[in-house]
């Protein structure tokens, strides 16, 4: 059988005998008998590339939503924007792919100045002055976000709007068990964060999207002054690619900045692996979690790079430490940077703009569809929420079969509802990516038009 | 014996080429240059202002880096020759599993009915990834003797966090306040981290002077208030801790479980399962084990893989196969919730799935097997050179000490480290484990040939054989690497995180 072990039998004998061992299975000889395994593992001998490559192969063609076989309208945080033939070469360069966190910073210059280059356009994107190397998806950065907001104000309450994520509010909750954080989710009417509804005057954070997930845009100057009003951090959880035109997190006053990185070359992939992107004010770098690159030089004066500010890390800090993260997402931080790299200032904006005109359009004709309607009334950039006159699971089945994903279902995303999204059986959010063609948005809108007759 | 002997060239590693400062893509940029090139769309242009509102438009588009097509290849390809690799050559970076990544499974996720996939599209027309997921669960609970599995966390410290979490709703269901968790004073850093954000309070225990649990300490740490210990087996040192019967025994008659750190689970594949020893919560670092590339780090992945009684509380929703033989996402009972924006991190999950079916059971065991002979041939190899900090067998990586040498020579474990870049391979984890002095962990992995393995004994012998006369050069290696030395504590003095924190 095939494997990518290069001893040869006699090479083990030799090292064996060295040892002075007779097999290979007298290496594990101080392992008491008891526990050792008899008998061998409960799975299949190994198989030939080809032939569990024919496996793989039948596992893909069950994905009846593949974006090679279905046109893609889905978003909700993963957006299928275009990944250029330069970006993917780059980006799976061995030396990337299969080096490791830059411990020895001598042989890693590579990475590590790539991840400058990915702090910079994070930092600039978000307004803010400092990034991190990435954290490992758009929900966990919430978290650490939290986690800061805790740190920084040594209280516990957090304010989280409703138009953040579901799957991005049912993290925090999930990780609130340890911290002993509360999160108290602020309800929306018609798209906008109700905050008058709550007293957030014992807020250490309070947490808005933008756009949020229903795709609307809110003015967060009240939510800023809010967040002033009690000393708490205001963080923004904002579209990347909306960052290209709209004004930044920086902005509107934020302290942190949190986002989902996915839109800067990394493929829909199944959810992950994705990046968390994370900026924040000077106020805030000692909380910084994860990994931070910072510029030096070397012992002949040379610019160099290294992972700095250790001091804040788990590996140091143990059990004092306020995050546990020893990785980020390296090689999604270097493909965003390769990415943004590609786009360059205008080729961003266009995306933006684009994405922005082409939701707009289908905007236009699918409201015009009877029976269909806005959720929210307010300004959306490329993502709209809107209701159906059927369950939007039953619609998307419908419009599946004929080769148009039609979008994300809102109670696929909160199965146990949600108090601010009335009748959420009925609605889809729809996305628009910059690779969608006015023939592909006018059959969709034709699609729906027959789905809701 | 004589490897060298053995037929075959010396199959090592070499030096990098890339030498000359790059300049940094801002500092390649000029305005109005740019390599997007967009579809074809047809679809009517309007301003922004008027979609969106002029409230919300920014003034000034923020500047990125405007480069050629060209230029950005050229940038990118020159930065990548300033950066060491599993692919360029042996890095026995001990703890990190740094070995071959087989091509085959990057080719597999790279496919786009895998890689193109929405993660919110239904169930109905995703059916192969969940398949897949189930797949892979059922083979990660075979190798580990548990009884059901979580695929959510993104890395192995996410899958402590959320083992930690795990054990808090499994005594809260039984209506127990513990406060408690147990960890070996050998534990990697992330274990007390994680269990302070799980909400508990740290207990350390100690090592005894074989390098594994001191039982006794052990006994005596236990109580009412504690909810569990984890541990790593074989530990940070390591080595197997051969009283893993009694210590499970004497934590569950406490009344605590005990979780499974699986940074070293590749020692043991095949031969010994963490069910088997008594764990009721696994975590598993695919990257390591089931050598998915660290891609400069991350993604990685960590699995989470419980005993029966705890799989009621595992994140969710779960991919799941149902009675008629399709597949659906479903949540346990009572689950403690997402760990995940999605799915985990699936295309490392894809990957993952791909070596175990190479492998089958046999190869995995061959693969365990070999790790551990690589790492004892080289702690005995060395023996004379640089000591093991423990004289027994070790299982997959081999921890060494140099504190004879830095008495007798001033030279550093971090010099030998340093210098080994010199020769051409990349240095072995420095300074951990915590309780073993001036400690150099190799890890040479199951797919370095004997060869290579001989090579790095005799770069080590070299740099040693040094240490008396050429002490000085030592502690400023390396000398012919991209950049000498680098400075950290000014790093840290003077933050320059991004270009626009420089002064060009």
């Amino acid at each position: 059988m095939a494997d990518y072990l290069p001893h040869t039998d006699e090479e083990v004998r030799d090292m064996l005998d060295f040892l002075g061992l007779d097999s290979l299975e007298h290496l594990f000889a101080h392992i008491p008998a008891a526990v050792r395994l008899s008998g061998g593992l409960d799975i299949e001998p190994g198989l030939s590339e080809p032939d569990v490559a024919a496996i793989f192969a039948g596992y893909g063609e069950a994905n009846a939503a593949r974006t090679n076989a279905m046109t893609c309208f889905a978003g909700a945080g993963a957006y299928d924007h275009e990944v250029p033939a330069v970006v993917k070469a780059l980006g799976s360069r061995s030396e990337f792919v299969t080096a490791y966190t830059p411990y020895q910073p001598e042989v890693a210059q590579g990475v590590l100045q790539a991840i400058f280059e990915y702090q910079t356009l994070i930092s600039r994107l978000s307004g803010l002055p400092i990034a991190n190397a990435s954290l490992y998806d758009g929900a966990t950065a919430l978290v650490e976000a939290l986690n800061m907001a805790g740190g920084a104000t040594t209280r516990s309450r957090m304010y989280v709007s409703s138009g953040v994520h579901p799957h991005w509010r049912a993290v925090a909750r999930t990780f609130a068990a340890g911290t002993g954080h509360e999160i108290i989710e602020v309800p929306l009417v018609d798209g906008l964060t109700q905050w008058a509804s709550v007293d957030t005057s014992d807020a250490a954070a309070i947490v808005v999207a933008y756009p949020n997930y229903l795709g609307v845009l809110e003015d967060l100057s009240d939510a800023r002054a809010l967040a002033g009003a009690a000393s708490g951090l205001f963080i923004v959880a904002g579209d990347p690619v909306a960052a290209g035109v709209l004004k930044s997190a920086g902005d509107w006053g934020a302290d942190v900045f949190i986002g989902e990185g996915q839109p800067f070359g990394t493929a829909l992939a199944f959810g992950g692996p994705y990046l968390g992107l994370f900026a924040c004010t000077m106020d805030q770098v000692r909380r910084l979690p994860g990994r931070i690159v910072g510029e030096t030089l070397d012992s002949n004066g040379r610019r160099s790079f290294v992972t700095t500010l250790r001091a804040r890390e788990q590996d140091i800090r143990r059990e004092k430490a306020t995050s546990n993260v020893c990785t980020n997402q390296t090689l999604m931080a270097v493909t965003a940077a390769i990415q943004l790299g590609w786009l360059g200032t205008s080729g961003l904006r266009d995306v933006a703009t684009r994405c922005a005109e082409g939701a707009h359009y289908l905007f236009d004709a699918v409201t015009a569809v009877e029976g269909v309607e806005a959720v929210s009334s307010q300004a959306f950039l490329r993502e709209f929420a809107l209701r159906l006159p059927r369950r939007a699971s039953d619609v998307i089945a419908d419009m599946a079969a004929s080769g148009i994903l039609a979008g994300v279902a809102a109670s696929a995303l909160a199965p146990a509802g949600d108090p601010s999204l009335e009748g959420i059986e009925n609605v889809l959010l729809v996305a628009v990516t910059e690779k969608r063609t006015r023939v592909e948005l006018d059959a969709y809108a034709e699609l729906l038009r027959k789905a809701v007759a | 014996m004589a490897i060298t002997g053995l037929p075959g060239g010396r199959a090592a590693s070499v030096p990098l080429m890339g030498h000359e400062t790059e300049p940094t893509m801002f500092e390649l940029s000029v305005v109005g240059r740019s390599a997007a090139q967009l579809r074809t769309t047809g679809v009517p242009t309007r301003p922004l202002a008027d979609m969106v509102g002029a409230a919300h438009v920014k003034r000034e588009p923020v500047a990125l880096a405007d480069l050629s097509e060209r230029d950005l290849v050229g940038h990118f390809t020159r930065l990548s020759h300033r950066q060491f690799s599993v692919d360029l050559g042996a890095y026995p970076l001990g703890s990190c599993t740094m070995k071959y990544n087989p091509k085959f499974c990057d080719a597999v996720a790279a496919d786009p009915a895998l890689n193109g996939v929405h993660p919110g599209a239904p169930s109905t027309l995703t059916q192969g990834w969940l398949e897949l997921l189930v797949d892979l669960e059922e083979k990660l609970c075979a190798i580990t003797g548990m009884a059901a599995a979580t695929l959510q966390p993104a890395a192995g410290a996410a899958g402590e966090l959320t083992g930690l979490l795990l054990m808090r709703a499994y005594h809260a269901s039984r209506g127990e306040d513990r406060r408690r968790v147990i960890i070996p004073d050998s534990a990697h850093g992330t274990n007390p981290a994680s269990v302070t954000l799980g909400g508990y309070e740290v207990t350390t225990v100690p090592s005894n002077e074989r390098g594994l649990v001191d039982l006794e300490a052990l006994r005596g740490a236990l109580g009412p208030d504690v909810a569990g210990i984890m541990l790593t087996n074989p530990n940070t040192v390591g080595l197997f801790e051969e009283e893993i019967t009694e210590i499970a025994t004497a934590v569950h008659d406490a009344g605590g479980l005990l979780y499974y750190d699986g940074a070293n689970l590749n020692a043991i594949v095949g031969v010994v399962r963490p069910g088997d020893m008594g764990f009721d919560i696994v975590h598993m670092n695919l990257h390591k084990t089931f050598a998915t590339p660290h891609g400069g780090g991350g993604p990685g992945a960590g699995p989470v893989a419980v005993s029966v009684r705890l799989a009621d509380f595992l994140p969710g929703p779960k991919a799941t196969r149902l009675s008629d033989g399709t597949y659906d996402w479903v949540a346990p009972a009572k689950s403690i919730g997402r760990v995940h924006g999605w799915h985990g991190n699936a295309m490392v999950l894809a990957r993952a799935l791909a070596y175990i079916d190479v492998h089958g059971g046999d190869g995995l065991t061959r693969v365990a097997q070999h790790a551990v002979l690589n790492a004892n041939w080289l702690r005995r190899r060395l023996a004379d050179t640089l000591p093991a900090a423990y004289d027994r067998p070790c299982m997959h990586e081999a921890v060494l000490s140099a504190t004879a040498l830095k008495a007798a020579t001033g030279v550093r474990g971090l010099d030998v480290a340093k210098a080994l870049l010199d020769e051409g391979f990349h240095s072995p984890t420095v300074y951990f484990p915590l309780i073993v002095d001036e400690a150099l962990m190799f890890e040479p992995t199951e797919t370095e040939s004997p060869q290579t393995l001989e090579a790095l004994a005799q770069a080590v012998e070299r740099i040693v054989a040094r240490a008396d006369t050429e002490a000085d050069e030592l502690h400023h290696a390396p000398h012919h690497t991209p950049v000498s030395r680098v400075d950290e504590a000014r790093a840290a003095r003077h933050l320059i995180a991004t270009e626009d924190a420089a002064t060009r």
